[in-house]
């Protein structure tokens, strides 16, 4: 091992770095876990930026990404990050509609752990679901998104994006943009965010706005004007497609004119401001494309490198009681 | 000839006003004397130590008749929704659900108020009434259209019978599966402001008062939807409405990390909400505590929380649940028998819920400070998944008794 490679830092004699079975969400986590998750992140991007991105330490051990909502980045970045640390990596994708509700979903957590893995990456549509699986397998179990709830790996990526750029992430004022009511990203970054010292604004119109979202310890805008003046980070999210046509917001013209991120409005917030999104975009819906491809604001593409670091760093710290690593049993 | 008599017993009868310490003697199936009275040497007797001797309770609007988990209870007869497989939609169906519990407990089936429940055409309210019914009742579910629900009201006012009706406006809350709120919100659970309880009351208090029906709102669980009815009767309308021992001790908070015991229709409310549910009871606008038992199996629970089924088992808890209100003073234990006994019966107008010379002798035992803990696994019945596993209570059924034969008996 290198002199950075992660899990040499140890934190301070009797404190358990990260005292976690599973990392179901960011809820729960303390903001030392977080800054450690993060740092273990940091030294994975020196590696995947190199030639010879592998690193043997889950060889033999056998990963499983257990899909059963749709996704394709959050898949590759997963396997990717498994593959790169030498573990076995399995894909089982799903489309939600053919897996029958209910029993069929715990029966599939079984059917998954009799083939003994040792680490399982969920998705599913459901809130919840995760945690329900976590309960009833032998091996540590990451949430790679639950229905509206959480997507912790998405919640530290960004908080390593941000803190790579800035240098920090407290007292920072960071902007959450767009459906929020219906996005477990913008979850778990106010957790994340708020447990880190940022001063987290989430703007949305009053249709995407999660009731009683301030006990998150967040100020809602319904002006994205006002939201994001003075920002240093603008986080915008996705608007799927069937949100768009009158459910929730009357029309795609509407809503950019009034919730787009477009070079016009980001000229409230701070001049260095960070631009950010989780994918995948819709161009001149919740951003436009000029804003999006901006070299000096928008931080897209580094957030998904930096999710394959964060990924590999959670796979490495999840796994280490099982390998046998010292002080992790 | 079969007597049983209950001796020393504190004889507690909100109908006829009377609470005293005294003796009840069961004679063939009826209450034959009341009070100080001689026993019969050949009487069974079951010496009561003091403790309390009421009507047996009246469970209005349970979806699964469960005569173990009633027996174990105190529960003596039910008011049964029509929400069965198949749905209480038709006279035959209605007689038939009437002989599922005896001998040892009575259910009074509510007539479907629509074919299939399905929120559309009219069922046969009139001979479902001449077949058993006590009632019509919407079901699970709201009516969503206003014609339909004012032909339902006006249709069973003609037959006298109560509409009892489920208060949440589906066209607000059909997806949801929790209250709008923080808990909501931090869970991302689907969620309907409160207020669509308020909306469903608001229109069929209306339509009640417009058409002269009785209307009956089984399980109300907030301040809003207190408040109309509050008014409403202040009006005359001939509106009531019944509580769940869920809803006046739990809040959302009882959600915590998805359970999805506390997965409840109406969904669990604020604690706002859940301390304007006890001032209801309170101050009376509140008629009938009802368990509101809807027993899920573990199946219909070990699933994601929106995927969850809706419902927990109560009739076993029902009785302890409530006596929290007399320890905390909100009602006195003659009320409280009233709102668990004598209410429900007389709303469906049954010859229960009363201790009379010549009734039925439904009658239950109970000491009200025997401490116990909720474990459901150890409850009788149907699945016994409730939201209050664990929870050390007071209060404990010594004896059910219905028809003066014991059906439940406690050391």
């Amino acid at each position: 091992m290198t002199e950075n490679s992660p899990g040499q830092k140890h934190s301070s004699p009797g404190v358990h770095p990260f005292p976690h079975r599973h990392l179901l969400g960011i809820q729960g986590l303390q903001p030392w876990e977080i800054t450690y998750l993060l740092d273990e992140a940091e030294a994975w991007v020196a590696l995947n930026r190199g030639t010879t991105k592998h690193d043997g330490r889950m060889q033999g051990l056998t990963q499983i990404n257990a899909f059963f909502e749709n996704s394709t980045r959050t898949l590759l970045s997963f396997e990717i990050a498994g593959k790169r640390l030498g573990a076995d990596v399995v894909n089982m994708t799903v489309a939600a509609s053919s897996v029958k509700k209910g029993e069929t979903l715990l029966d599939t957590a079984l059917t998954l752990n009799a083939m003994h893995p040792d680490v399982i990456v969920i998705r599913h549509e459901a809130s919840g679901a995760v945690a329900l699986i976590a309960d009833k397998v032998d091996c540590p179990v990451l949430n790679a998104g639950d229905g509206r709830h959480e997507h912790p790996t998405q919640a530290l990526l960004d908080a390593l994006t941000i803190r790579r750029r800035k240098g920090r992430i407290a007292g920072l004022v960071v902007a959450i943009c767009g459906d929020v009511l219906h996005s477990r990203v913008a979850r778990s970054n106010i957790l994340a965010l708020t447990a880190l010292g940022a001063q987290v604004r989430v703007v949305a119109p009053p249709t995407l706005m999660p009731p009683a979202v301030e006990r998150l310890g967040v100020t809602a805008f319904t002006d994205m004007d006002q939201g994001i003046e003075g920002a240093d980070v603008i986080m915008v999210l996705r608007l799927q497609r069937e949100r768009m046509d009158g459910a929730y917001v009357p029309s795609v013209r509407e809503y950019l004119a009034f919730y787009g991120l477009t070079r016009e409005r980001m000229k409230r917030a701070r001049p260095d401001v960070l631009v950010m999104h989780p994918g995948p975009m819709n161009r001149g819906v919740e951003i436009e494309s000029q804003v999006a491809d901006d070299i000096n604001n928008s931080a897209i593409t580094e957030q998904v490198e930096m999710g394959v670091a964060v990924r590999m760093a959670c796979l490495d710290i999840l796994t280490r009681s099982r390998r046998g690593v010292e002080g992790w049993s | 000839m079969t007597a049983l008599a209950i001796v020393n017993a504190h004889i507690v009868d909100p109908a006829s006003g009377v609470d005293m310490k005294g003796n009840v003697l069961c004679v063939d199936r009826k209450i034959a004397a009341i009070g100080d009275i001689s026993i019969p040497p050949e009487a069974r007797q079951i010496d009561a130590n003091g403790m309390i001797l009421a009507p047996g309770l009246v469970d209005l609007g349970v979806v699964a008749a469960d005569a173990r988990a009633c027996a174990a209870g105190g529960i003596t007869r039910v008011a049964l929704m029509p929400d069965q497989s198949p749905v209480l939609d038709d006279p035959a169906l209605v007689a038939r659900a009437m002989l599922g519990g005896k001998p040892d407990l009575w259910i009074h089936p509510f007539a479907a108020a629509t074919r299939g429940l399905a929120g559309e055409e009219l069922a046969e309210a009139g001979l479902m009434k001449a077949a058993g019914a006590v009632g019509v009742a919407t079901g699970r579910r709201w009516i969503p259209s206003a014609t339909v629900m004012s032909r339902v009201l006006s249709y069973a006012s003609a037959f006298n019978l109560p509409v009892v009706t489920h208060a949440e406006d589906s066209s607000l809350a059909d997806n949801a599966v929790a209250t709008a709120g923080d808990t909501a919100t931090r869970l991302g659970l689907p969620a309907a402001p409160a207020i669509a309880e308020a909306l469903a009351v608001a229109r069929d208090v209306m339509l009640a008062e417009e058409y002269g029906a009785r209307i009956h709102f089984r399980k109300l669980s907030t301040r809003a939807a207190f408040d109309l009815v509050r008014a409403a009767k202040k009006r005359g309308v001939a509106v009531t409405c019944g509580v769940t021992p869920a809803h006046l001790l739990l809040s959302e908070n009882a959600i915590g990390a998805f359970r999805t015991y506390a997965r409840l229709s109406p969904p669990l409310r604020s604690e706002e909400d859940r301390l304007a549910t006890i001032d209801a009871v309170r101050d009376g606008t509140v008629d009938v505590i009802a368990s509101g038992h809807d027993p899920r199996g573990t199946d219909a629970k070990r699933l994601p929380y929106a995927d969850a089924a809706p419902g927990m088992a109560g009739a076993t808890t029902l009785l302890p649940l409530s006596l929290t209100l007399v320890r905390d003073g909100v009602v006195t234990m003659n009320r409280l028998i009233e709102l668990i006994s004598a209410a429900p019966a007389r709303l469906i107008g049954v010859h229960g819920g009363r201790l009379a010379v010549g009734d039925e002798a439904d009658l239950v035992l109970f000491d009200p400070g025997a401490p116990w803990r909720i474990d459901d696994e150890e409850m009788e019945g149907q699945a016994g998944n409730t939201p209050f596993d664990g929870l050390p209570v007071q209060g404990k059924v010594l004896a059910t008794i219905k028809g003066g034969e014991i059906v439940r008996l406690n050391s």
